[in-house]
């Protein structure tokens, strides 16, 4: 009887299933099961692929795996992060410098990968800071910040940072256009006053250093998002523009009467050439330019004091405006370097331009007016077709490599898989909820490894166990080597992740740095040996030159210190082993810890205020003996005569 | 005899590996060190796998108290052994060159890989020895002092061949590169001489 029961209860579950099944309508059956496999990464084995996220308000750019959805790290980038002592650090304090002081936030966009003829090379990654305008460029073996360039004249910097077909330029444009240079005058006077920079940031082959190569002053309109051109179309960038009726407040309707705006294309081979003739006018500026030396582990900041401006009508036929419909967000462009795909956020179809059109307009001067001197080109002359999707609100392109486009669409909260050519609608999947950008691994470059796509969504609710008012944003990862999407995977993601860059794990991880060679650390005040640990008293600063390794500092008792000292513990971490950082707290320090790497030094300082004796500890736990890595400095009154007095072990 | 005398001047210059190649090697694996730590050990000295081997080796045996590893000047064998090996290859390059032009029997080419042998057990005694003093020999101040199951001290003694489970470490010696070619050379010579005994007995 029992059995039976079971029977009934077994059979009544299959039929379940089965219906459910047929509900989805899927291709394949998608029992949870494979999907279940497909993301299982087995403990011990490895992704497939890494995934760099930005992390939007947060600052910074997080790193995961593909298809796993697990999260490796968080890359300090443009604020403080008190988990490294980055942004806290005598060290790398400077990195966070800007001509408005010390910034210890930014809101981090648009991540993109340095490339070679077009395909991902992993040397860097570069990211925008788009509240006070910065870009940052990461070093893809250390996975540290090395550089953050500030950009003078822009505000807003968020069609940034995206990079040339060979990271020629890293490029960033304003999305706030302001006046250049920047003065006292009336709001309400914006238009044709105000301007937009888009600025090209040169990036040395060699060891990748920025420098401000040159800044194309464009009309007053809002440049929100750009991508290079690549293949034939390599040479171009293409920004889409917003609120072309240059309106100053309620933009929100103010901004979205025009019918159409525009993609700015500009040919910076063109402008290029026009400045290394000597074209272009200098500007007097006053923009930061922080650099990280691995030798020295530590940065510098450089202000920079002029900035070559360029006015586009001086370079004729380096800009054309492609006419765009309704307050066009994404701007993307496809592998073949063809087709430039603007999407209209207001509206439900996506407009594809044609290079090859556009080269046709250009080159018969079919021109529909013109916009402060640049030629407008007519729209049914660059359009090479429109995508009727039935979405609402697209935002966001990209492309698996094999001719098939793949669109976020923010009102509607799908990914909708679309043609290249025949412009036809494949597939649809709901996203969980309002999705921005997508990524798909090299979905911006030549060569797209079309596995995965990763969508990022703006709006959470149910998808976890609730956590409060506020929650982690959701990334779902969907299998898309089939005809037919497959949603496969939900995770919770740091901070607002809007664009993300994903590369193969064979590209990057077999130059994954596991140490900082302590032979090579060139700090000033590095200790290459215990026995040069030492303490020296310069007015009241003290300085400690101090090493560790496992498990004690040396020295670990010092004397002499006085209320009233500024006192800087530069430390070295003596270990050579891979995955052996080593912390430093003091108590009562009024700023955040050091994590150091094996090799490398840092440097925090204290400033003690009472009398006493304070102790110190490792905060990584680095062995067994972490517990006992801890020691004390003795603090005297200010007037106190004890001479500075140093030991371990005595 | 020709071809005998041939392969007696070519075995011992498969010695001269052992100043390129390690003679021995041990690996410690633990789950913390999924790449596991190694040491070679050359005629002329210890030499970590990877760079920080020996710096890291050294880290972890503090704390049972170990001594570190010796540097080359710290070992009398180290300044004696590649003398020892380019005087027996240069002993055994001669004996197979007389050999060749029939001045000297068969009978030298075992004698060079008799004594080849004892110097070569020799040293492996020898090699014992210091690891029963590295693996014994603790500071009586060691951070971790561990005892047996039976209450005596427990000593950290590498194995000399074979494979050895050490508190959390797996350590793995064996012949490497050097020792092998050694090995091969050693093979040819005793070769040189049984080919050299079949020739003397068909004449």
């Amino acid at each position: 009887m029992k059995i039976n029961n079971h029977l009934i209860v077994t059979m009544g579950a299959a039929l379940m299933l089965v219906s459910c099944g047929q509900q989805n309508q899927s291709s394949n059956g998608a029992l949870s099961s494979s999907a279940a496999e497909k993301v299982y990464v087995a403990p011990g084995e490895q992704d497939e692929f890494y995934a760099f996220l930005s992390g939007g308000y947060s600052g910074n750019l997080t790193v995961y795996g593909l298809p796993s959805g697990r999260m490796f790290k968080e890359i300090p980038v443009f604020s403080q992060f008190p988990t490294s002592g980055y942004g806290y650090s005598e060290e790398t304090k400077p990195m966070l410098n800007t001509s408005h002081g010390f910034v210890p936030w930014d809101d981090a966009h648009h991540p993109d990968i340095s490339q070679t003829n077009g395909e991902l090379d992993g040397r860097w990654i570069f990211i925008n800071g788009n509240n006070t305008p910065r870009i940052a460029r990461i070093n893809l073996s250390t996975f540290e910040t090395e550089e953050i360039i500030e950009v003078p004249n822009s505000a807003g910097n968020h069609s940034s940072s995206f990079i040339t077909e060979n990271t020629e330029y890293v490029v960033a444009g304003t999305r706030f256009s302001v006046p250049i240079p920047q003065r006292d005058m009336p709001i309400n006077e914006y238009k044709s006053n105000f301007k937009g920079s888009l600025s090209f940031i040169s990036v040395d082959p060699e060891h990748g250093h920025m420098d401000l190569k040159f800044q194309l002053l464009m009309p007053g309109f809002n440049y929100d998002l750009s991508h290079p051109g690549r293949g034939k179309s390599h040479g171009w960038f293409f920004f889409t523009t917003y609120n072309t009726e240059e309106a100053h407040t309620l933009q929100e309707v103010n901004a979205s009467q025009n019918d159409k705006d525009f993609i700015a294309a500009v040919n910076w081979k063109k402008i290029e050439e026009y400045v290394n003739n000597g074209g272009g006018t200098k500007m007097p500026a006053n923009y930061a330019h922080n650099l990280y030396d691995e030798g020295t582990h530590t940065a510098t900041t450089t202000m920079n004091k002029e900035v070559l401006t360029v006015d586009p009508l001086k370079v004729p036929g380096a800009v054309y405006f492609l006419p765009t419909p309704k307050s066009p967000h994404g701007c993307d462009v496809d592998p073949t370097g063809q087709y430039i795909i603007g999407n209209g956020k207001l509206s439900a179809d996506l407009t594809v331009h044609s290079f090859d059109k556009m080269i046709a307009a250009i080159e018969g001067e079919k021109f529909d007016g013109e916009a402060y001197g640049i030629p407008i080109l007519k729209f049914e002359d660059v359009l090479a077709g429109q995508v009727k999707s039935g979405g609402l609100g697209p935002l966001h392109t990209e492309f698996d490599g094999n001719g098939n486009a793949y669109t976020t669409f923010f009102i509607s909260s799908e990914v909708v898989k679309w043609k290249l050519g025949t412009w036809e609608v494949i597939d649809r999947k709901p996203t969980y909820y309002s999705v921005g950008h997508l990524m798909i691994p090299g979905g911006n470059s030549r060569k797209p490894f079309g596995k995965y796509v990763v969508a990022m969504n703006k709006i959470t609710k149910d998808r976890y166990l609730p956590t409060g008012p506020e929650m982690e944003h959701s990334a779902q990862i969907y299998d898309i080597s089939g005809d037919k999407m497959e949603l496969i995977y939900d995770f919770p993601t740091h901070g607002e992740p809007h664009y993300a860059a994903g590369i193969p794990a064979e590209i990057l991880a077999p130059k994954s740095q596991k140490i900082y060679r302590l032979d090579e650390n060139k700090h000033p005040y590095a200790v290459k040996t215990p026995t040069d640990a030492k303490v020296v008293r310069d007015g009241n600063e003290v300085h400690i030159y101090m090493s560790t390794i496992r498990s004690h500092f040396t020295p670990d008792n010092i004397e002499g210190v006085k209320v009233g000292d500024k006192v800087y513990f530069h430390i070295t971490n003596h270990e050579q082993d891979f995955d052996v950082p080593h912390g430093f707290a003091m108590i009562g320090q009024n700023t955040s810890e050091l994590l150091v790497m094996p090799g490398q030094t840092k440097t925090s300082v204290w400033e003690p205020k009472q009398v006493g004796v304070w102790p110190f500890y490792c905060t990584d736990f680095c062995s067994a003996l972490h517990q006992e890595m801890q020691g004390y400095v003795r603090v005297s009154p200010a007037n106190s005569n004890i001479a500075l007095k140093w030991s371990l072990g005595e | 005899m020709k071809k005998a005398s041939l392969l007696m001047i070519i075995g011992p210059l498969f010695l001269l590996g052992l100043y390129v190649f390690p003679l021995w090697n041990i690996m410690l694996g633990a789950p913390q060190y999924p790449d596991p730590l190694g040491l070679n050990i050359h005629i002329n000295g210890l030499k970590g796998v990877n760079e920080f081997d020996i710096q890291n080796i050294d880290g972890l045996n503090h704390y049972i108290g170990m001594h570190t590893l010796p540097k080359p000047e710290d070992m009398w064998e180290f300044g004696t052994f590649p003398m020892i090996i380019g005087f027996m290859v240069a002993l055994g390059v001669l004996i197979g060159l007389l050999g060749y032009l029939n001045k000297i029997s068969y009978k030298w080419f075992l004698g060079w890989f008799v004594l080849m042998s004892v110097l070569g057990i020799l040293g492996m005694y020898d090699f014992n020895e210091w690891l029963v003093d590295y693996g014994t020999n603790l500071d009586p101040n060691a951070i971790m002092k561990l005892t047996n199951p039976d209450g005596t001290p427990m000593t950290y003694k590498p194995p000399l061949l074979g494979h050895v489970k050490m508190l959390n470490f797996d350590v793995t010696s064996m012949p490497s590169t050097g020792g092998w070619l050694m090995f091969i050379g050693m093979m040819l010579t005793l070769t040189a001489g049984f080919m050299g005994w079949q020739k003397t007995k068909k004449q």
